[in-house]
């Protein structure tokens, strides 16, 4: 790799460190909007103007705003992420937990999910203005419209309750087994992968047809070469980029798209644990949870733009 | 060439006959319609021949090409005819004859070898890989003979010049570099289509030489498409003229130049022969830069460097030069759109403020521009009639029907109806386009029109019609102009002066008879020398007088 | 406008089921057969003639509710678009003609908020803010606004550096007469099927805040709201959340068709009549 590419990859990553923390910054400031605080909300409405007093003492809610700020942060960088209102937990060690079942759950659905759009991108590609494709693409366009809870309902009815082919509450605990654990979350991976799936798919279309469109491809065509030869010579290295991107920013979308769907399974991650605590207006586990789930979109984002940097060649073979 | 032997070497090498070649096309709105593209042509072409297919946009040249290899280009199919090809009929063959042919028998050379290399791989590899492909040599043979190839187009640093990238090299390379692939494999047949159109004037020459004598020593035949009855005349044996996928004539290259039977051909052979005698300049100038420098970027990138011009009422100066030489961003700067660092503009005796916004009303009105992309230059959403009416409106506030008076007249002057007004620009077409923006200009009742390559994305026939009629306005309206362009074939027809640009400085500048008078300096000598003319041998002429090496080398 | 026959059926279907919701839910009282809070028969009861739909889990008859809940619904959905169509094409426009400082801060402030995930910042704000139909209308709409700006800015930039726009400048055409005569024109459709889009993205936002409880609150439901109340009764096999979350989905299909007749017209037809 040439010098400018690491160059560009090192602002790249440099931009996301500033990126996460100006995120750190706005998350922190969103649960400040309001005059109420943590102390508040412990003791309720009832409590002494004195108790109140105390405990904002105690807990340093009488410090200035961004003095607040850096204390939270330095406890993030260092992993310690406070204790929850609601439960008097130390937020790291129950996030632990949940974080892994989370990920788990979302690269199940993305070993499923992206092979499927890549294909069927190909497959509309192929046969493109077709048959195939106008279905691939009226799926597409259903599947954009609906709802999580609709096809995760739907999937629990058909599927869980009526053939009593999978369980309908994702339940996982220690010292199950991989099938146990795969067979419990096999309709939220369902579900998931009809999330991304219809978006992945367009794009990879989109991405394909670019580069089959391009002079470089005809080019290859006018000299003899069979299909198969102008795909992997010629139109698959300037694909790989596109894909790539737009499996990227799926997996960002996923991780996301996993809270809905975790409360619809009753699956214990990151997802349901974020909702139930701002039921609960429980500030700290919100501000971790929050932090946690930009900390991977941001990520994810990174990656996609890294791949970007590394697979253009005009980059990488400078004049 | 073993396997040509065994074929008998006096039959001829493609004999295409009553070639159809249709499309689909899908108007919005209305049911898909098949469209005829190509009707009825019919060509021979014989061994180490070329035959140049000459046509305006539209004409079906690149079509009739490409069917050499039996492609259509974006759901273009041939209906009808025959393609035969050494003896066989390739449109009947299926996908496999048809890989055998392409790469091996015919090979192409696209208008955008930029495009048309695959980005992601180096220069050798692609240049080999048809050669490769059709098993025609080994790996290594195949790359000695494109360093050969390459030696021989003139390209810099022949033994290594393949280790590039296509965006490592400049446009005038590659275009060399895309005739090397084609010739790699040995081919009986060249399609080059528009090879040099891309380029700029002086590297188009060079290019255009190289493919001359690399047809000659290698002894393959061609077919030549320009819309250059100039370029073509260099290089091709025999010419056919196109027009609305239609053989207009065809015939050997020295009947269709000298003696065209045709009336299109004719007007076509006669081409910027526009009788202009030039004016002398007298009095004041209309407008007066002084010292102009002006950069990009806060001062980084000097593109103009201390430029000075008059121009005077009822006049026109031509500025040329090539891309990069700093004569738009005089445009740009005239109008105030980029205040330049240094130098004073004086405009009928007042001074101009340098920028846009502290502009006078009356000073905006009496300097209008007309552009290059007629397209871009109106709005979409606007009819004629306000695109034309507006100014009318904004400097003279006219309204109702004394507005639409007016704005009759005016499409009146640019010898278009009044049922024009309400027409929007799609429905025009390139040259009824640009005849509505500078009727736009015209109604500002302008001192000064700004003309920034206003023909050049226009057929020769048509931009032909707007230089006369920029020239008859010219008359009626006393009106200057300030023409910008590449081509010297226009600057010779039309101007009164002219500034030669080259990098950012005026090289020459004078009355148009002395500007075109030798002695000349060497860039201006270059240049005038690149104009292809329409002569049978200029192009040996042309290259063995050439003292400086263009720019794109 | 191309004339009536010309519209795709897809389009027509779309044309007609959006009609008939936003028909239902502007007519509620006279369409719907029950009152929307009252109980008038057992829990989860099956649909039958005196039900079209069947109960809710409190008795409660299903196709009142849910043509009570498309108010509610379609009601903040489209305060919530609107919002942020307003904010977003204004600010959008404006940072792409002014250009310069104005629009490297607004388009830097936005690519922050963009570094967040809509739902995950949604639900952090929403962690602290009461929670009623103006803070859902202002969440929803300010986070959208963002989306907006970029389509807007990046449609006006394009726009903003064609010739003709460069010509109304030299003509002396003030900032104004370049932005509502030179650019708005050109750049209303796809701003339009972007308007669809966006609509659908509300709905589909408010639905799955309802639904994890943090959106419009009992004893007022929106269909989103509906799914959350009837979900227990998924597990024995009773289907009745099924119905609001497919009126969702047929809602957000509709309007999609429609958008996506709109789009590709545009791409079909550049400029000239239309």
């Amino acid at each position: 790799m040439s010098l400018p590419v690491l160059k560009l990859v090192a602002q790249r990553i440099a931009m996301g460190i500033l990126l996460l923390l100006a995120v750190s910054v706005l998350i922190f400031v969103g649960t400040q909007i309001l005059p109420g605080d943590v102390a508040q909300s412990i003791l309720g409405q009832s409590a002494t103007p004195q108790a109140l007093e105390n405990l904002r003492r105690d807990m340093g809610l009488n410090d200035p705003a961004y003095i607040r700020y850096f204390r939270w942060l330095g406890g993030v960088l260092t992993g310690d992420l406070g204790t929850a209102l609601s439960s008097g937990q130390d937020i790291a060690s129950s996030l632990k937990g949940r974080l892994w079942n989370t990920l788990f759950l979302a690269f199940w659905a993305a070993i499923v999910s992206i092979p499927l759009a890549i294909g069927l991108g190909l497959l509309a590609v192929r046969y493109r203005n077709g048959f195939v494709d106008r279905l691939i693409s009226g799926l597409g366009l259903a599947s954009t419209s609906l709802p999580e809870f609709f096809t995760g309902y739907l999937l629990i009815y058909f599927v869980a309750v009526r053939l009593q082919w999978f369980p309908s509450v994702s339940t996982v605990f220690d010292g199950m087994t991989l099938g146990e654990r795969l067979s419990a979350i096999a309709l939220p991976v369902t579900v998931l992968t009809l999330v991304v799936l219809a978006h992945m798919m367009r794009m990879t279309r989109a991405a394909i047809l670019n580069v089959m469109q391009s002079a470089y491809v005809e080019t290859a065509e006018l000299k003899g070469l069979t299909p198969l030869q102008i795909i992997t010579r010629h139109a698959f290295p300037n694909a790989v980029a596109p894909i790539v991107n737009v499996v990227m920013l799926n997996l960002a979308f996923l991780v996301v798209g996993v809270v809905v769907v975790e409360v619809i399974f009753v699956y214990p991650g990151m997802g349901q644990y974020l909702v139930d605590h701002v039921a609960k207006r429980d500030v700290p586990v919100v501000q971790a949870c929050g932090l946690v789930f930009a900390a991977v979109y941001v990520t994810l984002n990174i990656v996609a733009d890294i791949v970007a940097i590394v697979s253009n060649p005009r980059l990488r073979h400078p004049k | 060439m073993a396997r040509l032997a065994a074929k008998d070497k006096s039959a001829r090498l493609l004999d295409i006959r009553g070639l159809r070649i249709e499309a689909t096309s899908y108007p919005p709105g209305e049911p898909p319609r098949d469209i005829v593209i190509v009707d009825g042509v019919s060509l021979a072409l014989e061994r180490g021949k070329v035959l140049g297919l000459i046509g305006e946009s539209g004409a079906g040249k690149s079509t009739v090409g490409l069917s050499s290899m039996s492609y259509g280009r974006g759901g273009v199919r041939i209906t009808g005819g025959e393609v035969v090809l050494n003896g066989r009929d390739i449109t009947k063959g299926g996908a496999r004859l048809l890989r055998q042919v392409r790469g091996r028998e015919v090979c192409y050379v696209a208008q955008s070898a930029a495009a048309a290399f695959n980005p992601a791989r180096k220069l050798m590899d692609q240049v080999t890989e048809a050669a490769r492909q059709h098993r025609i040599c080994s790996r290594a043979e195949a790359e000695k003979r494109a360093v050969g190839l390459f030696r021989k187009l003139g390209l810099p640093n022949p033994d290594t010049f393949g280790d590039r990238f296509p965006h490592q090299v400049s446009g005038g390379q590659l275009q060399r570099a895309m005739t090397a692939m084609a010739l790699c494999s040995e081919p009986d047949l060249i399609v080059f289509d528009e090879p040099t159109t891309a380029l700029d004037v002086t590297t188009q020459i060079d290019v255009l030489a190289s493919i001359k004598d690399a047809i000659r020593d290698t002894n393959v035949a061609a077919l030549y498409i320009t819309h250059d009855l100039a370029v073509v005349a260099q290089v091709a044996d025999d010419i056919m003229v196109l027009r609305h996928g239609k053989t207009v004539e065809y015939g050997e290259t020295r009947q269709i130049i000298k003696e065209p039977r045709e009336d299109y051909t004719r007007q076509l052979v006669s081409v910027h022969h526009i009788p202009h005698r030039q004016k002398p300049a007298s009095g004041a100038p209309i407008l007066a830069a002084r010292g102009i420098t002006a950069a990009y970027g806060g001062g980084q990138v000097k593109v103009l460097k201390n430029v000075s011009l008059d121009i005077h009422l009822g006049q026109t100066v031509a500025v040329v030069g090539e891309s990069g030489s700093g004569k738009s961003t005089l445009a740009r700067v005239i109008t105030g759109l980029l205040p330049p660092m240094e130098g004073s503009i004086e405009f009928d005796g007042r001074q101009l403020s340098p920028r846009l916004a502290s502009r006078k009303r009356d000073d905006l009105r009496e300097l209008q521009m007309i552009y290059q992309m007629a397209d871009t230059a109106m709005n979409p959403r606007q009819t004629v009639g306000t695109i034309i009416g507006r100014p009318l409106e904004f400097y003279f506030n006219m309204r109702g029907s004394e507005r639409d008076r007016r704005v009759a007249e005016l499409l009146d002057k640019i010898e278009m109806g009044k049922g024009f007004a309400d027409r929007y620009p799609a429905e025009l077409s390139g040259g009824q386009k640009q005849r509505v923006c500078i009727a736009r200009a015209l109604a500002a009742k302008p001192k000064l029109i700004i003309c920034d390559e206003v023909t050049s994305a226009l057929d020769p026939l048509v931009a032909d019609g707007i230089l006369k009629l920029l020239l008859a306005l010219q008359q009626e309206e006393n009106v200057a102009y300030l023409f910008i362009t590449h081509d010297l074939a226009t600057v010779k027809s039309i101007s009164d002066s002219i500034a030669v640009m080259y990098r950012g400085e005026v090289v020459r500048y004078g009355p148009r008879d002395e500007v075109l008078k030798p002695p000349f300096d060497a860039y201006t000598e270059l240049l005038l020398s690149s104009v292809p003319e329409m002569e049978l041998g200029w192009l040996e002429n042309a290259m063995k007088t050439r003292k400086m090496a263009s720019a794109g080398n | 406008m191309s004339s009536i026959r010309n519209i795709p059926v897809s389009a027509w279907i779309g044309l007609v089921l959006t009609a008939l919701f936003v028909f239902a839910a502007v007519f509620a009282p006279w369409v719907a057969p029950y009152p929307v809070g009252e109980t008038v028969g057992d829990v989860w009861e099956p649909m039958s003639a005196k039900y079209l739909l069947g109960t809710d889990n409190l008795g409660r008859d299903l196709l009142s509710r849910l043509i009570y809940g498309a108010r509610i619904t379609i009601f903040i959905a489209a305060l919530a678009t609107a919002l942020s169509f307003i904010l977003g094409s204004v600010l959008g426009f404006a940072a792409a003609v002014i250009g310069g400082w104005f629009d490297q801060l607004m388009s830097r402030f936005v690519d922050l908020i963009m570094a967040i995930p809509t739902l995950i910042f949604a639900l952090v704000v929403l962690s602290v803010l009461p929670t009623n139909v103006v803070t859902l209308i202002l969440v929803m709409g300010l986070l959208d606004a963002t989306r907006v700006y970029r389509l807007a800015r990046a449609v006006a930039v394009d726009i903003n550096v064609m010739d003709f726009v460069e010509a109304a400048k030299l003509r002396g055409e003030g900032k104004m007469w370049v932005i509502f005569r030179e650019i708005l024109p050109n750049a209303l459709t796809p701003l339009v099927a972007e308007l669809g889009l966006r609509f659908i993205f509300a709905v589909l936002f408010l639905s799955a805040l309802s639904f994890l409880g943090l959106g419009v609150q009992p004893p007022d439901a929106d269909w989103g709201g509906m799914v959350k109340e009837n979900k227990e009764g998924i597990v024995f096999g009773i289907p009745a959340a099924l119905i609001p979350a497919a009126a969702i989905a047929v809602l957000a299909i509709s309007v999609n068709l429609v958008a996506d007749w709109i789009l590709n017209r545009t791409t079909s037809l550049k400029g000239g009549r239309g």
